[in-house]
C-alpha cells in the first residue's frame, strides 16, 4: 500500500482532501479506523492470498499434464491441492467481497460515515494477517497434505504435515470474519441514513446482510471443529477415533454445518454485486427488487439445512440422505428466482458493456451452469456415481470462480473509480474479461466429462484414457492464468496514469456515488436524507420513441 | 486535533464517537454488538454441547461412569459462586444506573472478580489438580483402569475441554471487569452513560448461563440420582 | 498464447472424436442411472441456452445506443415471478422424487446377493470371496448374479468406487458399509478409490473382473486351494480360546451368549438400548467389548484389539454367521 501512497504524493496535490490524501505514512494506514483504508488493506492481504493460491493451482495442473505426475511426487501434489483449497476457501473467497468491497462500499451505501465499530473493525483486520502469516508459515515449512476438508482419522493420527498449524491459522483468520460480520449487521441495522429505509437499500447491501449473519452462526462451528481436531492430534485423545469409540462422521457433520453455508458465504456477495451492476449498466430499476432481496435471506437460512448433502455415499441413512436431498433442491429456488430478476432487468434496458458489465453477463451465464450442475449433485441417485469425482470440482469451480471471482473483479471494476479517483483502460479490462471467460470455460468444462467418466479428484496420478481432457483443461489453465494477470498491470498502472473519474463515472444511483471520488475520511460533508428507493433510474412511459 | 502522521478522529465535544449522530445510537448498537456475540459463543459451545450429547447417547454407561467420577460438591459450590457473582455484576451496573458513587460501583465489581476468581481457584486447585493427581486427565495424566476405558477417557476429554474453554471465558471475563474497574475509577459512569458495565454484564451473565448448561449435563446425569440407582 | 490455445483446441478435437462421454454401462442400475443424468444434462442445457440467449437478444436489442437515452418504464408483474418460482420448484419436485426412487430402490440388494467382503487400507484393497480365495486390488464376479460387498478399513476413510457399476460407498474404520450390484456386461472396468487417503490415494485402483458363470467357477476353483472364510473363522474361534465363554450349539457357559443362531438377533443391552447383532456389533464386540455390556452377564471379555486384523475379524464374523442368522446383513 506505501507504493500506492509514494505514487499519489508524485501526483499535483488535489485542490480536495480525501480519504487516500487525509494523512501520510505507514502508521496512517497501519493504525487506521477509516473504513476505507481498511478495505484496502484487505484487499492488498487477499490479493496476495489468491497468489499463492493461484501458484498452487497452477503447479497442480501442470502435474495433471501427464497420467503418472509430470512434475512432482504424490506427496508433493497432496500438499498442492490441499494449499490450493485452504488458501483460496479461507484465505480469500470467504473475505474477499465481504472483506474489501463490503467494508469500503457499506457505509457509504447506507449514508453512514463508518462502520458501527472501526476499531473492532481495524482488529478484525489484524487477526486476519495472523491467519494469513500463521498459514503461510505452515506452508513454508511442510505443508498440509489432509486437503481443505481435514476428514479424520487421516488429519487427526496418520498425517505427517502441519495439519495444528494450518488448522490453527483457519481458527484464527474465522474470527476476523465473525467479526466482520458481527461489524455489518449492527452497522446495517442502526446507522442507515435517515430515510433509508429497509426497503430503499440497495440490494448489495442485503446480500451483505444475508452474509453476516451466516458468518456469525456458521463460523463459530468451524472453529470449534478445528479445536477438537487440534486437541486429538497434539493430545492423542480419541474424539473421532474410531478405535477408541470416536465417530469420523461427527467431525464431518460439524466440519459441513460450517462449510457449506460457507460456500454461500462465497457467493451471496457476488449475487449482491450482480445486482447492483445490472441495474447500473442497463441503467433501469432492478426488476423484482423484493424477490431478489428475500431470496437473499432464504438462501442464508436454508443454506444452514442442508449439509448432509456432502455425505450422501458415506452410510448415512436412507432417510437422512431424502431430508436432505429435497431441502438441498429447495435452495436452489431462490438463486433461480435471481438469475431471472437479473435477466429480466435487461428488457427495455439501455446496456452499455464496460468490463463490470461483462463480468456481470458473465456470471450469470457461468453461475447458472455451476447451480444446474447441482442439481446432479442433490439427485441422490446421481450423486452415488459423482460424488469423490472431477464433476463435483468443475461444479463448485464453476459456482466459486465463474461465479463469485467473476463478482468480484466486476465489482473491483466497478468501485475502483470510487476508490481510487481514477478510470482504468475499459478496452484492456474488457479483453481480459474475455480472456478470463474463455480460460475458465475451457478449464472447467472438461472437467465435468471427467467426472462422469469416473476420474476420482485428488488423484496426483491417473489413467492414461483420462490424458487428453486433462490436457486441456490445463491449457485452459493457462489462459485463465494469464487472464488474471493482466488486470492487476493496469489497475497498478491506472493509479498513476488513470484519467480522473469523477463522482459518478458510470452515472449509477446509489449514494456511495453521490460523494467525491475518492470520498472524504468522513464520506459525506452532511448525513444525506433519503427520499427515494434504490435503483430509481429516469424512464420514460411505454410508448414514447426511445432518445 | 488530529495529527498529520496518525489519523485519529477528533474527540466529539457530546462524548460519542464521531460515525454516530446520537449517544442513544451508538448505545443501541453496543448493545446489538454483543448480543449478536452471544450469539457466536452459543455456536460456539454449541458445536461442544453437541457432540458431547452425540457421544453420550452412543456411550452411555460410559459416560455415566465417567461423570460420577466428577464431585457434585465442587461444582455445586462453582455454580452457587457463579450465581453470586451475577447478582453482584448486576448490583455494579444498577449503582451506575442510580448515580450511586464511584465507590459503590467499584466494590461491586470487585466483589464479581472476587467471586470469578474464586470460581477459577476452585476448579483449578479442588478439581483439575486433584483430577491431575487422580490420573484422569486425558493426553496429560491418565491412569485410569477402571470399567469402560475408553469411554470414560472420550468423557473426560469432553470434560475438560468444555469446562476448560468455559474458563477460558471467565479468565477473559476477569479482564474485562479489570477494565472496567480502571473506567469507573476514573468517573467514566453515570446514569446516562454505562453501557460498557451493561454490555460487559450480558458477557458476564452468558459466561453464568454456559456453566448452568454445563454443570448439570457433565457433573448430574451420572445415574447418581435416579430412583433405584445402578 | 497462441500456442496454448492450439494446444488446448487440439485436445479437444482428440477428446470429442475418440473418448465416450461416459464410462461403460455394465451393471444392472447403470442405464437407470444414466437416464437420469441425460434428462438433467438435457434440463441444464435448455436453462443454459434459454438465459444465455435471451441474455444475447436483450444484450443486442437493448444496447445503448446513445449517452442520453432513457428506457421505457417495464413493471414487475407479480404472476411473472410466481410462475418462474412455481415451474422451476416443481422441476424440482420431479427430479427429487425420480432420484430418491431411483437411490432407495438401487439401494436395496436383492436378497439372493452373494456376499464378499472388502478390506481398504493405506493403498490397497483386499477382497474376500467366502469361499476362500483373496484378492489385492482385484475384483472377479460372475456375469448377472447380484453381489453384495462388505466393507470396513483398516485405517483411514476410503471410498469403494466403481465407475461402470455407477457404485460407490464411503469404508470407514470402525464400522462396515456396504454396496450391491449385478454386472451385466463381461468385461474389465475400473476400481478406484474415491476418497482422499493420504499419499498414494491415486495408486489405490484395481480392477473389476466380469466372467461368464463358467470362467468365473473355473478361476474360483482353480489357484490354491484355501479354507473358506467360515472355516477360517472357527479355526481361530478355537485358536484364540472363545469357545470358552462361547458355545456354538445354543448351550449355556455362564460366561458370555452362546454364538448358535445369534446372527441378525436383535440384543437388549444393559442400559435399554436394543442393537441388532449384525457385522458392526460383533465387531466393537471383539475390539472394544466393554462397549457392550449385556444383562445377565459380567462384562469380563477382554479385547482382541491388537491381537486380530480386520481380515480376521471378518472370518470370525463369517463363522458366527454360519452358526444360523435370523436376517441377511443389513450393514448400510
Amino acid at each position: 500500500m506505501s507504493t500506492a501512497t509514494a505514487n499519489l504524493q508524485e501526483i499535483p496535490a488535489e485542490s480536495r482532501v480525501n480519504y487516500l490524501n487525509a494523512s501520510y505514512g505507514i502508521r496512517s494506514w497501519l493504525l487506521t479506523l477509516d473504513h476505507k483504508r481498511i478495505g484496502l488493506l484487505y484487499l492488498g492481504t487477499i490479493t496476495l492470498m489468491f497468489v499463492i493460491g493461484g501458484v498452487a493451482a497452477v503447479l497442480m495442473r501442470l502435474n495433471l499434464m501427464e497420467p503418472q505426475g509430470a512434475l512432482m511426487e504424490p506427496e508433493t501434489y497432496n500438499k498442492m491441492f490441499s494449499t490450493h483449497g485452504i488458501v483460496m476457501v479461507f484465505f480469500f473467497l470467504v473475505p474477499s467481497i465481504p472483506a474489501t468491497l463490503g467494508n469500503f462500499c457499506i457505509p457509504l451505501m447506507i449514508g453512514a460515515r463508518d462502520v458501527a465499530f472501526p476499531k473492532l473493525n481495524l482488529m478484525s483486520w489484524y487477526i486476519f494477517v495472523t491467519g494469513c502469516l500463521l498459514m503461510t508459515y505452515a506452508l513454508i515449512s511442510g505443508g498440509v497434505d489432509t486437503g481443505w476438508t481435514f476428514y479424520p482419522p487421516y488429519s487427526s493420527i496418520y498425517a505427517h504435515t502441519n495439519v495444528v498449524a494450518a488448522a490453527l491459522a483457519i481458527f484464527i483468520a474465522g474470527f476476523s470474519s465473525i467479526l466482520t460480520g458481527l461489524n455489518f449487521v449492527v452497522t446495517i441495522h442502526k446507522m442507515r441514513a435517515p430515510g433509508m429505509t429497509w426497503f430503499r437499500l440497495p440490494l448489495f447491501i442485503w446480500a451483505m446482510y444475508a452474509t453476516s449473519i451466516i458468518f456469525i452462526l456458521g463460523t463459530p462451528v468451524i472453529a470449534v471443529t478445528l479445536l477438537l481436531l487440534g486437541l486429538e492430534r497434539i493430545l492423542h485423545v480419541g474424539i473421532f477415533d474410531p478405535s477408541i469409540g470416536g465417530d469420523p462422521l461427527l467431525f464431518q457433520h460439524l466440519f459441513w454445518f460450517y462449510s457449506h453455508p460457507a460456500v454461500y458465504i462465497m457467493i451471496l456477495p457476488g449475487m449482491g454485486v450482480i445486482s447492483e451492476l445490472i441495474p447500473a449498466f442497463s441503467r433501469k430499476k432492478i426488476f423484482g427488487y423484493s424477490f431478489v432481496a428475500f431470496s437473499s435471506l432464504a438462501i442464508a437460512i436454508i443454506s444452514f439445512i442442508v449439509w448432509g448433502h456432502h455425505m450422501f455415499v458415506t452410510g448415512q441413512s436412507i432417510y437422512a440422505g431424502l431430508v436432505f436431498s429435497s431441502l438441498s433442491f429447495l435452495v436452489a429456488i431462490p438463486s433461480a428466482v435471481k438469475v431471472f430478476n437479473w435477466t429480466a432487468t435487461l428488457y427495455k434496458g439501455s446496456i452499455s458493456y464496460q468490463a463490470p458489465m461483462l463480468y456481470a453477463l458473465g456470471f450469470i451465464g457461468l453461475f447458472t451452469m455451476g447451480g444446474l450442475t447441482g442439481l446432479f449433485l442433490a439427485s441422490l441417485a446421481t450423486d452415488v456415481h459423482l460424488n469423490g469425482t472431477y464433476f463435483i470440482v468443475a461444479h463448485f469451480h464453476y459456482i466459486m470462480v465463474g461465479g463469485a471471482v467473476m463478482a468480484y473483479l466486476g465489482g473491483i471494476h466497478y468501485w475502483w473509480p470510487k476508490m481510487t479517483g481514477r478510470l482504468y483502460p475499459d478496452l484492456w479490462a474488457r479483453f481480459a474479461a474475455l480472456v478470463i471467460f474463455v480460460g475458465f470455460n475451457l478449464t472447467f468444462f472438461p472437467q465435468f466429462v471427467l467426472g462422469y467418466l469416473g476420474m476420482p479428484r485428488r488423484y496426483a496420478v491417473y489413467p492414461q484414457e483420462f490424458q487428453a481432457l486433462n490436457v486441456m483443461s490445463s491449457a485452459g489453465a493457462s489462459v485463465l492464468a494469464v487472464g488474471y494477470v493482466i488486470p492487476l498491470v493496469y489497475l497498478i498502472w491506472s493509479l498513476k496514469y488513470g484519467p480522473e473519474a469523477g463522482p459518478n463515472p458510470w452515472k449509477a444511483t446509489g449514494l456511495e456515488w453521490k460523494t467525491p471520488s475518492p470520498p472524504p475520511t468522513e464520506n459525506f460533508e452532511e448525513v444525506p436524507i433519503v427520499t427515494y428507493d434504490a435503483y430509481e433510474y429516469p424512464t420514460v412511459r411505454a410508448g414514447v420513441a426511445r432518445g | 486535533m488530529a495529527d498529520a502522521a496518525v489519523e485519529t478522529h477528533a474527540p466529539n465535544p457530546s462524548g460519542f464517537a464521531h460515525q454516530y449522530e446520537t449517544l442513544e445510537q451508538q448505545h443501541d448498537a453496543g448493545r446489538l454488538g454483543m448480543w449478536l456475540f452471544l450469539a457466536t459463543e452459543i455456536l460456539f459451545f454449541g458445536g461442544m454441547f453437541t457432540s458431547y450429547i452425540i457421544y453420550r447417547e452412543l456411550h452411555l454407561p460410559a459416560f455415566e461412569t465417567g461423570s460420577r467420577l466428577l464431585e457434585v460438591r465442587f461444582g455445586a459450590t462453582n455454580t452457587a459462586v457463579l450465581i453470586c457473582s451475577s447478582l453482584t455484576m448486576a448490583l455494579s451496573i444498577r449503582s451506575a444506573q442510580v448515580g450511586k458513587s464511584k465507590g459503590t460501583i467499584i466494590f461491586w465489581l470487585i466483589l464479581t472478580m472476587i467471586l470469578g476468581a474464586a470460581f477459577i481457584g476452585i476448579k483449578l486447585r479442588f478439581e483439575w489438580y486433584h483430577d491431575w493427581l487422580e490420573g484422569i486427565v486425558p493426553g496429560l495424566s491418565w491412569t485410569y483402569s477402571g470399567p469402560y476405558q475408553s469411554g470414560v477417557q472420550m468423557f473426560m476429554c469432553f470434560y475438560f475441554f468444555m469446562t476448560g474453554l468455559h474458563a477460558l471465558h471467565m479468565v477473559v471475563g476477569l479482564g474485562i471487569l479489570t477494565v472496567l474497574v480502571v473506567m469507573a475509577a476514573r468517573g467514566r459512569f453515570t446514569p446516562h452513560y454505562f453501557t460498557p458495565l451493561e454490555i460487559s454484564g450480558l458477557y458476564w451473565h452468558f459466561v453464568d448461563i454456559v456453566w448452568i448448561f454445563l454443570f448439570p449435563l457433565l457433573y448430574l446425569i451420572g445415574g447418581r440420582y435416579t430412583l433405584g440407582g445402578h | 498464447m497462441t500456442g496454448l490455445i492450439s494446444i488446448a483446441f487440439k485436445s479437444a478435437a482428440i477428446a470429442f472424436a475418440t473418448m465416450p462421454f461416459q464410462p461403460p454401462a455394465a451393471s444392472s442400475i447403470a442405464g437407470s442411472v444414466d437416464g437420469l443424468y441425460y434428462l438433467l444434462t438435457g434440463i441444464t442445457l435448455f436453462f443454459t441456452v434459454l438465459i444465455f440467449s435471451i441474455i444475447f437478444y436483450f444484450m443486442v436489442k437493448y444496447r445503448r445506443r446513445s449517452e442520453d437515452e432513457i428506457p421505457e418504464e417495464t413493471h414487475s408483474p407479480l404472476a411473472l415471478e410466481l410462475t418462474w418460482t412455481i415451474i422451476p420448484s416443481l422441476i424440482c419436485v420431479v427430479l427429487f422424487v425420480w432420484a430418491a426412487a431411483l437411490y432407495v430402490r438401487n439401494g436395496r440388494p436383492p436378497a439372493s446377493s452373494t456376499e464378499m467382503y472388502v478390506i481398504g487400507k493405506q493403498w490397497m484393497w483386499h477382497i474376500q470371496h467366502p469361499e476362500g480365495p483373496r484378492e489385492i486390488n482385484e475384483l472377479h464376479v460372475p456375469i448377472g448374479e447380484p453381489v453384495q460387498l462388505t466393507m470396513t478399513s483398516q485405517d483411514v476413510i476410503h471410498d469403494f468406487y466403481i465407475p461402470a457399476f455407477r457404485v460407490k460407498k464411503d469404508v470407514l474404520p470402525g464400522r462396515y458399509t456396504s454396496l450391491w450390484f449385478q454386472p451385466t456386461e463381461v468385461g474389465t472396468y475400473h476400481l478406484f478409490c474415491a476418497q482422499y487417503c493420504g499419499t498414494n490415494h491415486g495408486e489405490m485402483i484395481g480392477w473389476v473382473y466380469v466372467m461368464d458363470p463358467a470362467d468365473y467357477a473355473n478361476w474360483l476353483s482353480g489357484g490354491e486351494k484355501t479354507e473358506s472364510m467360515s472355516q477360517q473363522g472357527e479355526r481361530l474361534f478355537t485358536q484364540l480360546g472363545c469357545n470358552s465363554c462361547h458355545s456354538t450349539d445354543g448351550s449355556s457357559t455362564g460366561r458370555g451368549p452362546t454364538l448358535a443362531g445369534l446372527y441378525g438377533q436383535p440384543q437388549k443391552l444393559e442400559n435399554g438400548q436394543t442393537r441388532v447383532v449384525d457385522e458392526t456389533l460383533i465387531h466393537d464386540a471383539i475390539v472394544n467389548p466393554s462397549s457392550i455390556h449385556l444383562p445377565n452377564f459380567q462384562p469380563i471379555m477382554p479385547t482382541y484389539q491388537g491381537q486380530v486384523d480386520e481380515e480376521q475379524i471378518l472370518n470370525l464374523i463369517a463363522y458366527v454367521k454360519s452358526l444360523g442368522s435370523q436376517e441377511r446383513t443389513n450393514a448400510q
